[in-house]
């Protein structure tokens, strides 16, 4: 049996009322654990894709992405790699302000970190950093030491390094 | 004759807009997919589409049910012997989660039909009204689509949708949800038949590779073997599956959704796989140098342990749904698509052949198996009545033109390795859900959908109490079905688990039955109880020859087992004669 790996699959589907049900179903009825999920919309009109981070065996994906293909919504599901694609997570870090002025550390982790100030008001400011799930965790443990008021970790989105033929198979339906 | 009629009510229903109500443009749209009976129980989230039955009653035959499951069993029956979609109707709450039994079991076995259940109205939705429940959340894992309709206008489109997803590709339930105030909403009504959806591949490409792969695979064998499930039926590919068995030469054993694609007595038969199948297909499944699978997919019951299932064989698949390819068995070849057109395709590429030899190690093993079983469960010399030699009785007189209904336990596995069958669609069982209670609403939509075949259902004294209340639909609508219900006082099939693997812990299964004859009496049922070999045959005459609906209860030996078996985890070849 193969081992177990961390796959994105994605998922080109139409844009419609619980979908998000059906396809959590497939993950859910087979006890595979979603690591994270995005929706959103995708390079066509009208079509929405779902980003899903999951860890498993390559068979059991294959058979997977079978059940999602199966359904009547769903125009096509892919599973990639890590090494098969460019993929990130943003977070966004609430600290308190007072530590912008009186920690200088902070000001070179953000420095380094290469993290984005969002907003900054008296009581509070926000900072927003995308990358490898490694580089938010870094930070994260980081800023820890100062206290963090509320953080925000997105799913994995992520594009493929090969092409995802959606518009050449929906252009095949048209006909 | 169906088709030609559904296209010319199509027809007339296309085109013209009217200004409808959203009841009365359900009870078109049914009308347009050539419906004419449908099964259900009302309540008050479905009322207004019931106010629309009551004046359509001379082109739609709406059955009441006594209870929703029964309605849809009844549609599921109806659908697997007519290949028409079976419709069920129902309200919101307990109306709609009673359905869902039915539309697992209409899943799991690729049966087409449709469930419409009301639902509050629109404003309501979410706030725990009376008898809401979220019935598109609870029927998304076992439905092939499902949709909520809010608003009338989208009554047509949705409902073109619905029977088109049923019926296209392998077969499955929708559910359509439709909450009151949609049902009473005016609009302007155009009904345009569902010919493709965008994100939905019924059927794959036949790949030309991939049969000529196949053939030259089939022709090189020495031992191949077939199995068939019920896709040959689906696919309406009975005939293309007779000449391809027929000019191969190729001994064929099938599922038992399978069965009736081609006569059980057809020479290259060779009877059924799995749990509790014929000893020779099952053994000589691990002998076979090409497993030709048509139309099934593995389930366990008929691969017993995968880890020992034909590994000396090549595989190949014909298969409609990608997703069964390489789920439980991996295929050396998968041929995708419709078997209708695959194995069409296959036809002229096949030599022909007799592999003598091989059929007669079919033949020499069926001879172990009568011998030691199928003897004494036929022909018993013993004085308890045999379940065997009841379906032995049925057959002699229905000579296999019956379409035979069976529920779930022992008395199924019997009905299905002996009830004789000339004709496809014959067998309806709940296969994969294992449903109890499944066949006596199932046999009331079989006669509706066949009404020139007798239909006999055979029942256990279990599964036949789980939905014993729908003897008064039959009641209500004369519709004249045959029962049988083969009693041991037992739940039988855990009865006999528990002898054989709980050593004899016969926990909660001896059952304390009432007098079934009386209870169909009280419905005015005829009725009679046989318990005597020498008055069986008698009876079965009378039943099948009486023109109304019949029961009768067969008092069978207390603990008979049905074998051969395949124990859990063992290897179809290891498969057990005592």
């Amino acid at each position: 049996m193969s081992e177990t790996k961390t796959y994105t699959v994605s998922i080109y589907t139409e844009n419609n009322v619980g979908l998000l049900n059906r396809i959590s179903a497939i993950f859910q009825r087979r006890k595979i654990n979603i690591e994270s999920l995005n929706t959103s919309i995708s390079e066509i009109e009208g079509v929405s894709k779902f980003t899903i981070v999951i860890n498993l065996t390559e068979d059991r994906v294959k058979k997977v992405i079978g059940q999602l293909e199966k359904q009547v919504e769903v125009i096509k599901a892919y599973y990639h790699t890590d090494e098969e694609t460019i993929f990130l997570e943003t977070c966004l870090f609430k600290i308190k302000s007072d530590l912008l002025f009186e920690e200088r550390q902070i000001q070179n982790i953000i420095k380094e970190s290469s993290a984005r100030i969002v907003t900054v008001n008296k009581e509070f400011f926000v900072l927003e950093k995308a990358g490898r799930r490694s580089e938010i965790d870094l930070l994260y443990r980081e800023l820890s030491a100062f206290g963090i008021m509320q953080f925000t970790r997105s799913g994995r989105i992520s594009v493929s390094k090969e092409e995802m033929k959606i518009s050449s198979m929906l252009a095949e339906f048209a006909e | 004759m169906d088709t030609i009629q559904t296209i010319k009510l199509q027809d007339t229903a296309v085109e013209a807009t009217q200004r409808l109500t959203g009841k009365e443009a359900i009870i078109k749209c049914l009308l347009a997919e050539g419906v004419d009976t449908l099964y259900g129980y009302p309540g008050g989230a479905i009322m207004p589409v019931y106010d629309e039955l009551y004046k359509y009653q001379d082109k739609l035959h709406h059955v009441l049910t006594r209870h929703e499951q029964g309605a849809t069993h009844a549609a599921q029956g109806y659908a697997r012997v007519s290949g028409r979609v079976g419709v069920a109707i129902a309200t919101s709450g307990p109306g709609a989660t009673n359905l869902i039994t039915g539309i697992a079991d209409a899943q799991i076995d690729s049966t087409p039909m449709v469930c419409i259940t009301g639902q509050v109205a629109s404003h309501l939705l979410g706030s725990d009204a009376f008898q809401e429940t979220d019935i598109i959340g609870i029927s998304t894992p076992v439905t092939k689509w499902n949709y909520q309709i809010t608003k009338a206008s989208e009554i047509p489109e949705v409902l073109a949708k619905a029977f088109y997803i049923a019926k296209s590709g392998r077969p499955g339930p929708v559910l359509i949800d439709i909450t009151k105030d949609a049902q009473f909403e005016e609009f302007d009504f155009v009904y345009k038949k569902c010919k493709a959806v965008r994100s939905y591949k019924p059927e794959p490409k036949l790949n030309p590779d991939s049969v000529k792969a196949a053939a030259d695979l089939i022709n090189n064998a020495k031992k191949p073997m077939i199995v068939w499930g019920q896709g040959v039926i689906l696919g309406k590919a009975e005939e293309e599956f007779k000449a391809v068995v027929e000019k191969s030469g190729v001994p064929a054993a099938w599922t038992i959704l399978g069965v009736s694609a081609i006569p059980t007595d057809h020479p290259l038969n060779v009877g059924m796989v799995g749990m509790h199948g014929n000893y020779g297909p099952n053994v000589l499944t691990n002998e076979c140098d090409v497993l030709i699978a048509i139309g099934m997919r593995f389930d366990d019951r008929v691969t017993g342990n995968l880890e020992t299932y034909a590994k000396q064989a090549k595989v190949i698949h014909f298969e409609i749904d990608p997703a069964e390819v390489n789920k439980n068995v991996e295929a050396d070849i998968a041929v995708l698509g419709n078997s209708k057109e695959t194995l069409a395709a296959l036809l002229p590429l096949l030599e022909e052949k007799q592999h003598t030899d091989w059929h007669n190690r079919f033949k020499e093993l069926y001879q172990i198996e009568y011998d030691k079983i199928i003897k004494d469960d036929i022909t018993p010399e013993k004085e308890g009545l045999t379940m065997g030699e009841v379906l032995e009785g049925i057959n002699k007189v229905s000579k296999g033109d019956a379409v035979i209904v069976s529920d779930v336990g022992q008395h199924q596995m019997i009905a299905c390795r002996y009830a004789k069958f000339n004709k496809s669609k014959s067998n309806v069982t709940s296969g994969g859900l294992g449903t109890m209670g499944f066949a006596l609403p199932a046999a009331i939509g079989a006669k509706m959908g066949a009404p020139d075949r007798p239909v006999v259902a055979i029942i256990g004294d279990g599964g036949y109490q789980m939905t014993i209340q729908e003897l008064g639909t039959i009641f209500q609508t004369k519709v004249p079905v045959k029962i049988v219900v083969l009693n041991n006082d037992f739940l039988g099939m855990v009865r006999q688990w528990q002898q054989l693997f709980f050593d004899r812990r016969y926990a909660s299964t001896e059952m304390v039955n009432p007098d079934f004859v009386a209870i169909a009496k009280g419905y005015f049922i005829d009725a009679q109880r046989v318990s005597k070999r020498e008055d069986l045959a008698g009876a079965i005459a009378e039943m099948l020859t009486a023109e109304g609906p019949y029961f009768l209860e067969v008092k069978v030996e207390k603990e008979d087992n049905v074998f051969p078996m395949i124990p859990t985890g063992a290897s179809v070849s290891d498969i057990r004669l005592e």
